[in-house]
């Protein structure tokens, strides 16, 4: 069962949005986020979805993939709708004791529902379309120029990139160690919360003191292989720009004017 | 011949928890000479994963001198060259891969060196080619066997083009497959590269196959030889708790009920041929 747990969700294609470069990807999911909360009308809002299901019919990731994304934030958006559509100040359409619901509240409850599913569902495609690892590699060099400033980008990279590998080892690990303890008859699915709590520790202790164990010994092979930190290191794998990438630039480019100019000329719909 | 490997006079020692001071090797002298293929035997405790860690600098001698290509491991400055020219492999697979994917792992050695990145992709396609893992660039670790892991890790040694490899027990953890899918890239690595192999294992049938074996016993150098020599010792081997491959154990017994057989067996297939001339004497004999 534990075996089942994927690392990020990445699925894999190879749409135009997988082969993009990472870097470029990390910058314009974060532009179209500003856009996000740039665009204020119903018809730049609007623009801003219908563009971003186009982006997830050409990386071909199915809506349902989409959904399973958005379905732990539902809480957060029907409480953030709720808060605004109550108290809003504006022209008032119903009103129940102390309650009342006006047009504006109604309207801005709309529209930053929206905005939160839009920007889960953006960050997400970036995750779906980018491998973890690929991703962690263009964080470390979208933030290299940190490392002037003594802020240790090579060395967080670097723990992401074992932990990532280190991830299935672990999980298998646990479930070795979970079948050699019900074997010596530990009971790890009944009782209350603090039982099953109780219940775990024989399983941390030694899956922490194998991690250690692992630790050293990785340590150790890293060193035989000369490792001596991100100084004088080069990568196999260079990222480089590509026709694709500055076109989807242009194309984030053209979308943020379009919203800028429409916000300004068609403002307020309602 | 060159040596590659000169150990002399190598005593090391380490403060246990109490304070107490332990002696691991005592005064050994070892020399491997370039392109050699060498098994060391001996016991758990024996000393000879101490001696393995001298070769790279990872330890350094509490007294006497390694020497690494005639660089003193205690030259901090070339510490770098001699990692380099001896590479070492450990005997759990999992824990000496860093990366999550083989080709990007293979080139971690590579990339630490700074080489340059499109000579990275040639050595790395090269050296995943070497050990028959090519197929496989693509692949994360964990979706590997045992044997495959543990040529990947083979294979991220020799991307750096290192003239000798130590390998510290790289079986023990894999099943008969794996063991001589790894077996046979090391032989492999010996024969056409010519990349110095040093085999420390408790396989015997795995000793038998090296050029020479090195036996050592409480920190010493009980016994070096070609393996034929070594093996047939049976009772010295034994009384050190070690064991001698299946086909020399066979023998001894049968010439310790009086059978005259050949002593220096360490096959099997020479053993069945020893057998077979021997039967068939014994059937030329009946007959007259």
């Amino acid at each position: 069962m534990l075996k089942d747990i994927t690392i990020g969700q990445y699925f894999p294609g190879q749409s135009f949005l997988h082969r993009m470069d990472p870097r470029m990807k990390i910058i314009l999911t974060i532009v179209y986020i500003v856009l996000l909360f740039m665009a204020s009308t119903l018809v730049t809002i609007g623009m801003s979805v219908v563009f971003l299901a186009v982006l997830y019919r050409i990386a071909k990731i199915p809506g349902k993939m989409v959904f399973r994304g958005i379905k732990p934030v539902i809480p957060i958006v029907i409480f953030t709708a709720l808060l605004n559509m109550l108290f809003i100040d504006g022209e008032v359409i119903w009103k129940l004791g102390f309650l009342s619901i006006t047009k504006e509240g109604l309207w801005t409850a709309f529209l930053m529902a929206v905005r939160i599913i839009a920007l889960i569902a953006g960050t997400s495609l970036l995750t779906y379309t980018t491998s973890p690892i690929v991703l962690t590699d263009a964080i470390e060099r979208l933030m290299s120029p940190l490392a002037k400033l003594k802020f240790p980008v090579h060395e967080l990279a670097m723990m992401m990139t074992i932990a990532l590998r280190f991830i299935p080892t672990l999980i298998e690990e646990t479930d070795k160690i979970m079948s050699a303890q019900k074997a010596r008859g530990a009971d790890l699915e009944s009782g209350g919360l603090m039982q099953r709590a109780r219940a775990l520790i024989p399983i941390l202790i030694p899956l922490f003191i194998s991690a250690f164990r692992r630790a050293d010994e990785l340590a150790l092979a890293m060193e035989c292989r000369c490792y001596r930190g991100g100084e004088g290191r080069t990568r196999m794998k260079q990222l480089k720009l590509g026709g694709v990438d500055i076109a989807a630039a242009l194309v984030f480019c053209a979308l943020a004017a379009g919203v800028i100019l429409l916000n300004l000329y068609l403002p307020m719909p309602f | 011949m060159e040596q590659i490997i000169s150990a002399q006079q190598v005593t090391f020692c380490y403060q246990n928890d109490e304070g107490e001071s332990h002696e691991v090797l005592h005064l050994l002298d070892l020399d491997i000479p370039k392109g050699q293929m060498v098994a060391v035997l001996g016991h758990n405790g024996s000393g000879k994963s101490t001696l393995a860690k001298h070769f790279n600098a990872i330890l350094l001698p509490s007294g006497g001198t390694v020497y690494v290509d005639g660089i003193d491991t205690k030259d901090p400055q070339r510490l770098f060259d001699i990692r380099q020219t001896v590479g070492m492999v450990f005997q759990n697979p999992d824990n000496q891969i860093v990366a999550t994917i083989v080709e990007e792992d293979v080139a971690f050695a590579l990339e630490n060196m700074g080489v340059d990145p499109a000579e990275i992709r040639r050595r790395v396609d090269e050296a995943l080619q070497e050990v028959g893992m090519y197929e496989y660039r693509m692949h994360a670790p964990h979706q590997l066997s045992g044997g495959q892991k543990q040529r990947v890790a083979i294979a991220g040694i020799v991307a750096m083009r290192p003239k000798c490899i130590v390998l510290d027990e790289p079986t023990a953890m894999l099943d008969p497959r794996g063991r001589s899918e790894v077996m046979r890239t090391i032989r492999k690595l010996n024969e056409q590269f010519g990349i110095t192999s040093v085999l420390i294992t408790h396989y015997m049938d795995e000793a038998a196959r090296c050029d020479r074996v090195v036996v050592m016993d409480d920190g010493k150098i009980l016994m070096d030889g070609v393996p034929r020599e070594v093996f047939s010792q049976v009772e010295r081997l034994k009384s050190v708790g070690l064991d001698v491959p299946a086909a020399t154990e066979l023998i001894y017994h049968l010439r310790q009920k009086g059978y005259q057989l050949r002593q220096d067996v360490i096959f099997e297939d020479e053993c069945a041929e020893e057998l077979a001339r021997f039967l068939k004497e014994q059937n030329v004999d009946a007959d007259h």
